[in-house]
């Protein structure tokens, strides 16, 4: 499943309510692989105060269910759930949540990694930071 | 035929708007439009290109109808 809100992201609560609501897994899956990304407050030598996520509606899922395709193409994965902040977004603050389920440890992991580098250069979010003297900026990859 | 241009992110803020729109004749490449709608602003050498919501390049035609769109690097996750 994918997901792109713009409100606080629990990646861990996350995680239990769709396990749990996805009743066909139990007893299938023995391994679970997360990457969570979290807001640092510095960047490139300076302290950052906030960020602000945009992204191009339609295109950015689009990009998602893609590299999702691509994902279970090449290993043995049961689900794969994929959650994206995108607006305000505060220091210590979950960005990103990737979470992959499969039966064997490698498919999960192999499958998690692809996921999030594959989501960094091709799904279409951008960040502007706001620095402490409430300059912007934007990221460069 | 009228083609919706998109602009996002730093693109979006340097041009002061988030879209354009384009009226053609003809089916025109990604590059061709970019120079129409903006003559005096050569293609900045990293942005990219998409149409209809998937990657494009700068030669690939943009057809009637079309959703073309420009905009930065990508910088999620």
């Amino acid at each position: 499943m994918i997901q792109i809100i713009d409100q606080a992201l629990d990646p861990w609560a996350e995680i239990q309510h769709y396990q749990h609501s996805q009743p066909q897994m139990d007893g299938q899956f023995g391994a679970t692989a997360i990457f969570v990304g979290t807001m640092r407050d510095f960047n490139q030598g300076d302290n950052v105060s906030s960020l602000f996520l945009e992204y191009y509606p339609l295109m950015t899922e689009k990009q998602l269910a893609m590299i999702e395709t691509q994902a279970r193409q090449q290993w043995s994965v049961l689900d794969i759930l994929m959650i994206h902040r995108v607006g305000e977004i505060l220091p210590n603050q979950p960005i990103v949540l990737v979470a992959v389920w499969s039966i064997h440890r490698h498919d999960s992991l192999e499958a998690c990694r692809f996921l999030i580098d594959s989501l960094k250069t091709q799904a279409p979010f951008w960040k502007q930071e706001r620095l402490p003297s409430n300059q912007y900026r934007w990221v460069n990859p | 035929m009228t083609i919706q241009v998109r602009y996002f992110a730093s693109l979006k803020q340097q041009l002061g708007r988030d879209q354009d729109h384009i009226d053609l004749d003809t089916p025109l490449t990604a590059a061709d439009i970019w120079q129409q709608l903006h003559p005096q602003l050569p293609i900045p050498s990293n942005l990219l290109v998409a149409i209809n919501l998937e990657y494009a390049t700068w030669s690939s035609l943009v057809k009637d109808q079309d959703e073309l769109a420009f905009f930065p690097p990508v910088t999620g996750g």
